[in-house]
């Protein structure tokens, strides 16, 4: 073992009366990475976040949180890691400011400390302003920080986020990305779940693709898109009588057939650096082209692949 | 870097349960209006409607009602016990605290605990209403503390059940209908209102399998007294049974849920 698993899920699955909401679930989560869990509404998300952070009791399988067991060792389990779960669960009625000072005390903090920790993280997530107003007032995206500072109190090592941008606009959203990428400078390693592709690609080292509570691929975002079929260079050919030197230009460049439409180019490149020797060849072979595109296969040609059909 | 926790011990753990209920209720006072507005209603209308049917006056009914809306008061404050922990259930703040590396009877407790609160200021309210339209009982103050605390700590311990209830229930909505039905029931089915004599023979045996009756019954007997009577002793005794059952079912149901 090189690098030291924060999480090791092994066989985990749970029934809600006949429906088998998460099914024989096994994968490890690295320290120091961010590990995303990707798919649709309903596909077992948050069931097999609430195994992992103790509050669901697993029908089978097993959950070690930095080698401890979570159901043998619950408590300390617990006192290892931070969640935020899917809505915020700050109370309305109270302000910023006490909802922490009272997280802070139920774990455990003293009043001075639990005080200054408030202040901290007050600062930290740009909440110093409207800390002693009640959260009614409160934008979504004000909440959903000081959802995700409630889960950061005791710096935990390990920290769960139950789709932490849905639901926010496109701004917050970009925030809310900043503030998890700075966790991870940090040091912090994060599990969370989303249905957006993009914010999987953005954000996740590795990946778990869940669909009707099985996974269904695990990787890279770019071992993902990898088996998809990888970049694909695309071009239009501005004169028809060059479209037939064109296409034995480049297919002498590349291993994969040339797909032709009318005076459209495609073909598939296992590599970027593939591209420029095309280009300079049309180029050497005075072949104008236009409408140049260099396509990236997006993680949704993956999520379509894995997950159309079996639906 | 590492902030200093120690696993938090159940007294502390409920300390800042409670402490966050009360605040929830200071800034929502309208979490306790309906304890305070309800008893000072009750007794208005009553006192004056039935006051003269039932007893042949106002002064003669307040002895009967003062400890029956005092106890029909204890009871739909405990049932708002329940409501609000459906609430937090549905909010998802209690995933939050199970998560946390604390007490888990402390969620349960610290409401419990926040919400006897509203059972005294509930009572306050019934026996303050009664001593302005005229109410004297014949006791010392003493005893009229002593009749409190009995109502509270029954109170306290219906909140257990209804916390339970809380916790099993599907939904607010039903948490708050089976509540209301249960206090009309309890309240109205027993000696609250009209002496036992009165009613027909089979609601006699209704009111007297009614455990708010005993606690009426008790309550009258003190401040007629100005002694513990027997009753009292079993209402208390009760009290702690239910507490001593219902507590760990609702632990447990917390748990489950
Ligand atoms: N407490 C529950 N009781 C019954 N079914 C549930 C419960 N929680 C989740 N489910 C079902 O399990 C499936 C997975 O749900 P969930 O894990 O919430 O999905 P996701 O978070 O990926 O949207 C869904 O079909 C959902 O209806
Ligand atoms: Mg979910």
């Amino acid at each position: 073992m090189t690098t030291k698993n924060a999480i090791e899920v092994s066989h985990l699955t749970k029934k809600f009366g006949k429906k088998l909401a998460v099914d024989d679930v096994s994968f490890n989560v690295r320290q120091g990475e961010v590990f995303g869990l990707l798919g649709p509404n309903g596909a077992g998300k948050t069931t097999t976040l609430r195994m992992l952070t103790t509050l669901l009791k697993a029908d089978a399988g097993q959950v070690k949180i930095f080698g401890h067991d979570t159901v043998k060792e619950g408590r300390l389990a617990r006192s290892l890691f931070g969640l935020t779960g899917q809505y915020a669960v700050v109370d309305e009625d109270i302000s910023a400011r006490q909802n922490l000072m009272i997280f802070a005390r139920l774990n455990g903090l003293s009043r001075p400390d639990a005080k200054q920790r408030t202040t901290e993280l007050l600062h930290e997530f740009s909440l110093e302003n409207s800390a002693d107003k009640a959260l009614k007032d409160f934008s979504g995206g004000m909440r959903r920080r000081l959802d995700l500072a409630v889960s950061l109190i005791t710096r935990p090592a390990l920290i769960f986020l139950d789709e932490p941008t849905t639901g926010l606009d496109p701004r917050t959203r970009t925030q809310m990305w900043d503030t998890i990428r700075h966790l991870v400078q940090q040091g912090s390693t994060i599990v969370l779940t989303t249905q957006y592709l993009d914010e999987a690609d953005q954000l996740a080292d590795n990946l778990a693709i869940i669909d009707h509570g099985k996974l269904v691929k695990t990787g890279t975002p770019a071992e993902l898109k990898q088996q998809i079929g990888g970049t694909r260079l695309n071009f239009t050919v501005d004169r028809s009588t060059q479209v037939g030197a064109a296409v034995k230009l480049v297919a002498a460049q590349v291993a994969d057939a040339v797909q032709q439409t009318g005076q459209q180019l495609s073909v598939r490149l296992t590599q970027m650096a593939q591209a420029a020797p095309i280009l300079t060849a049309l180029n050497q072979a005075k072949i104008t082209i236009s409408q140049l595109a260099v396509q990236e296969p997006s993680l949704d040609d993956v999520f379509l692949n894995l997950t159309v059909g079996k639906n | 870097m590492d902030v200093q926790t120690h696993s938090g011990n159940l007294f502390m753990n409920t300390a800042t349960m409670a402490y966050r209920n009360l605040l929830k209720t200071v800034h929502n006072p309208d979490r306790f209006m309906d304890v305070i507005i309800q008893p000072v209603m009750f007794m208005l209308m009553f006192g004056y409607l039935f006051g003269g049917a039932i007893a042949g006056g106002v002064q003669a009914y307040l002895p009967t009602i003062v400890p029956g809306i005092l106890m029909q008061t204890m009871l739909s404050a405990a049932s708002g016990s329940g409501a609000q922990i459906r609430e937090d259930l549905d909010s998802g703040v209690f995933d939050r605290f199970k998560s946390l590396p604390m007490a888990h009877v402390a969620p349960l407790a610290g409401q419990l605990f926040a919400d006897s609160l509203r059972l005294l200021m509930a009572t306050v309210a019934s026996l303050t209403t009664g001593y302005l339209m005229g109410w004297r009982p014949a006791v010392g103050f003493g005893w009229v503390v002593a009749i409190a605390g009995l109502a509270i700590v029954t109170g306290w311990a219906l909140s257990w059940l209804f916390a339970l209830l809380g916790l099993l229930a599907k939904s607010a909505g039903a948490v708050q209908s089976v509540s209301l039905m249960t206090m009309l029931v309890l309240s109205f089915m027993s000696n609250a209102f009209v002496p036992l004599k009165s009613l027909t023979k089979p609601l006699q045996f209704i009111a007297h399998l009614n455990p708010v009756t005993y606690v009426i019954t008790a309550i009258r007997q003190i401040l007629a007294t100005g002694s513990w009577t027997h009753e009292a002793l079993l209402v208390l005794g009760v009290d702690l049974i239910i507490v001593v059952i219902f507590a760990p079912l609702a632990v447990w149901a917390y748990d489950r849920n």
